[in-house]
């Protein structure tokens, strides 16, 4: 057992840390939201070309620096801090590790685009009706000759605005809600016969309904798998957002900490009531407990599917409940200024509260946790 | 950064495993299934058998006594000596006076107590706190007048563990009550068989004889049993108080804890279901097993950082919050999962008693454990003391 990061996972953090303390202030994110695009792409090109840093987490053989899970749940974690609206997490945490779970010709072909900022990839898995379920699904697939033909609606995908490809997982068989015959295809965003409504997200993204009308996709799309690999790749997609969330409640625990010893009231700073000092050292242990599980789920992801499912719910439980008091707290302490866009407290708040439900909330883990651990075993 | 177990790890876990097979007291197992109240001589048992193969104290420095294994070996020893249900051993001589002896004692002190305290000849308590002292521990009134070679010491204290059992206390006493308060008091190491002290006892909710009272009345101390300089045992009981803190977390005995629940509630039933499949129950379980790995993993995160060599700090008051709060927790749904044969009183099995207790085995003791272990949100500085001092320390309000 080792707890500690080595030297080079050590270089990326400090790598992106500074990058983005230089270039991601508060301010500047505020305008970035406000632009047509939504985003500045020089900031993804700087992440990828002057910075190398979307390839940490790809093997060397696609022209990454060797790393994985790790590196993604560090700069997860950096991109957090600041509220990132970069497409990290869908195009190289989740398009990028479903590519590296299939290797072969696919990976080769995309892994070098994401690694040179080229390729975007929205993942399109959420449908209207399917709630957290993966395989509630009523997109099809119907195979075409050496394709498939594409139909059906996905609902809010994030970065699908600036997708070059998608993600997409659809039914090639089966009935909803089975697992059987759900694949995943990754296609080319701009296929004929697709559509989408763009809009702003509450914390600061953007994302789009996205319909499928007869799109004509070529067979070397499907993402051999099924369902295990969407379970794996939504695994890690989960422990990253759990990353990131430390990210975002360890500065709404700082904001609010130095807030309080500003904020003067009954003629002296706030931060001296007991009643507030009990309540910050109850979120600095939410905090530390999120980094725990987070640590404690990454180091889990490449065991057996039934460990590494019972780990990462566990882990998004502790972490969804975790990042609803932090939050909450942070925007009382702060009283009204706290509900007010001014502040950049509110903003973390914000994406705190979208974290909580992504890719499934507390319940949603903890029923999963349970069919995996308790109800086995009564 | 990997969890994985090295293949020196899993031999040194099978060595473990083999020995406390081979050397647990037999004895001791039937009491503790049977849920006897445990004395002195049980707590002795395992402690001797381990200071033979020289495992009483693995978290000593190699010099004094300890093991020298890495943190992850001290891991595997408490995952298997609880998995196993040894019995814990007592804290007061190997993880609070000792660590405070070796690293404030005289050459002289060292020789004479360490040792005794490795063998388990000495079975030492802790005279912290005093009736008008309890989370303000630093207001404590107890009395050491020097008079030669001697302080003489007048006072009271309370919530003396074990001391019934006990040849040695470790003692906080005002020397200087001019001072500020923390600035006048001192670490004195106190014979309990010197004559003027009386110990009196208090029976806790669940029935037990764990806590004291200790009269000192005229009691003399030689002054070369003071640890530390006079008016300095500040540094001391706060480094003994850190030192408590981590070892406070009790994860691997939770563990066990938690799979017992598992146990009973797959034996009762909820209607036409076992009490495991009952949604609200479950989810508690649930809950409760989430926020164990929470704090294991956060437990392993600060073990890491005291091997990079960083000594257990104030994190360790985390430790102490959340693992009081889980322990609670699961004696909390212990007794909630008994339902009805929870009340029936327990008095443990008497001398030539053959008539069964009333209710299931597993039942007998939910209660008193219950009310028992309200006393780890408080002992060891209160939550909220806890809360108090990562506030002041880490949090630098």
């Amino acid at each position: 057992m080792d707890f500690t990061y080595n030297e080079t996972q050590g270089m990326i953090r400090d790598t992106l840390a500074r990058f983005l303390a230089d270039t991601y202030d508060f301010d500047t994110r505020q305008k970035m939201i406000a632009t047509d695009v939504g985003r500045d792409p020089g900031i993804w090109n700087a992440l990828a070309n002057d910075l190398g840093l979307l390839g940490a987490a790809f093997d060397e053989e696609h022209g990454g620096l060797g790393g994985g899970a790790l590196e993604n749940a560090l700069l997860m974690e950096e991109f957090g801090k600041v509220i990132a609206i970069e497409p990290y997490l869908q195009t190289v945490v989740i398009g990028g590790g479903a590519l590296k779970a299939v290797g072969g010709a696919q990976a080769a072909a995309h892994i070098p685009g994401i690694i040179s900022g080229e390729t975007i990839i929205a993942f399109a898995y959420a449908e209207p009706q399917g709630r957290y379920d993966l395989a509630n699904i009523r997109t099809t697939a119907k195979a075409d000759g050496s394709g498939y033909i594409l139909n059906g609606h996905k609902g809010v995908v994030y970065c699908a605005p600036w997708a070059t490809h998608l993600l997409v997982t659809a039914r090639t068989g089966g009935s909803n809600r089975e697992r059987n015959g759900v694949e995943l295809f990754l296609i080319d965003a701009n296929l004929p016969g697709i559509t989408r409504r763009d809009y702003p997200t509450v914390d600061g993204n953007r994302a789009s309904e996205v319909y499928f009308e007869n799109v004509a996709i070529p067979g070397d799309a499907l993402l051999a798998g099924g369902m295990d690999l969407i379970d794996r790749v939504v695994d890690e997609a989960t422990v990253a957002v759990c990353a990131e969330a430390t990210g975002v409640m360890a500065k709404l625990h700082e904001g609010t900490l130095d807030y309080s010893k500003q904020r003067q009231q009954f003629g002296q700073p706030i931060a001296r009531f007991q009643v507030l000092q009990h309540r910050m050292v109850d979120m600095f242990m939410e905090v530390e407990q999120a980094k725990s599980m987070t640590t404690y789920a990454t180091l889990h992801l490449d065991k057996p599917a039934h460990e590494r499912m019972a780990a990462v719910s566990q882990c998004k439980a502790k972490v969804s409940r975790g990042a609803k008091f932090v939050g909450q707290n942070a925007i009382q302490t702060h009283g009204g200024i706290g509900i007010t866009q001014e502040l950049a407290i509110g903003h973390y708040f914000k994406r705190a509260t979208l974290i909580e439900g992504q890719f499934g909330s507390a319940d949603y883990h903890y029923d999963r946790f349970e069919r995996l651990v308790i109800d086995e075993a009564a | 950064m990997d969890m994985e177990f090295t293949a020196e790890d899993l031999a040194f876990r099978d060595e473990v495993r083999a020995f406390i097979a081979e050397n647990y007291p037999q004895e001791l197992r039937g009491k503790q299934d049977e849920g006897d109240e445990l004395g002195k001589e049980d707590f002795l048992a395992w402690h001797r058998i381990l200071h033979k193969k020289g495992w009483v104290a693995p978290a000593w420095p190699v010099e004094y006594g300890g093991t020298g294994w890495t943190p992850t070996q001290r891991y595997i020893w408490s995952e298997e000596t609880a998995r196993a249900d040894c019995i814990r051993l007592m804290p007061f001589g190997l993880s609070m006076v000792g660590p405070v002896i070796y690293t404030f004692g005289t050459p002289e002190q060292k020789a004479k107590f360490l040792p005794r305290i490795l063998s388990g000849e000495d079975w030492w308590c802790q005279g912290y706190s005093e009736p008008g002292s309890g989370s303000d521990l630093a207001s404590l009134r107890t009395k050491a007048v020097r008079d030669g070679e001697h302080y003489v010491v007048n006072g009271q204290k309370t919530w003396t563990t074990m001391a019934q059992h006990a040849d040695w206390g470790f003692f906080l006493v005002r020397t200087d009550s001019d001072a500020k308060q923390q600035e006048g008091i001192s670490f004195l190491l106190v014979d309990m068989k010197t004559p003027g002290i009386t110990v009196r006892p208090i029976i806790t909710l669940g029935g037990e004889h764990e806590v004291n009272e200790v009269w000192l009345e005229d009691v003399r101390v030689p002054v070369e049993n003071r640890v530390y300089e006079e008016n300095k045992g500040w540094t001391c009981a706060k480094f003994l108080l850190a030192h408590e803190r981590t070892g406070i977390a009790g994860v691997a005995a939770s563990k066990r804890g938690i799979e017992r629940i598992k146990d009973i509630a797959r034996s009762e039933q909820d209607g036409d279901r076992p009490l495991l499949a009952n949604p609200f129950f479950k989810r508690k379980v649930a809950e409760l097993q989430t926020d164990l790995t929470a704090l294991e993993f956060t437990e392993l995160r600060s073990l890491a950082g005291e091997a990079a060599g960083r000594g257990p700090g104030p994190e360790s008051s985390l430790l102490k919050i959340k693992g009081s709060e889980i322990q609670q927790r699961i004696t909390e749904l212990a007794l909630e999962a008994v339902g009805h044969y929870g009340a029936p009183y327990f008095r443990g099995f008497g001398e030539g008693d053959n008539e069964h207790p009333i209710g299931p085995d597993y039942a007998h003791r939910t209660a008193p454990s219950y009310f028992n272990m309200r006393k780890t949100t408080i002992y060891g500085g209160s939550n909220e003391i806890q809360h108090n001092i990562i506030a002041k320390m880490v949090l630098g309000l």
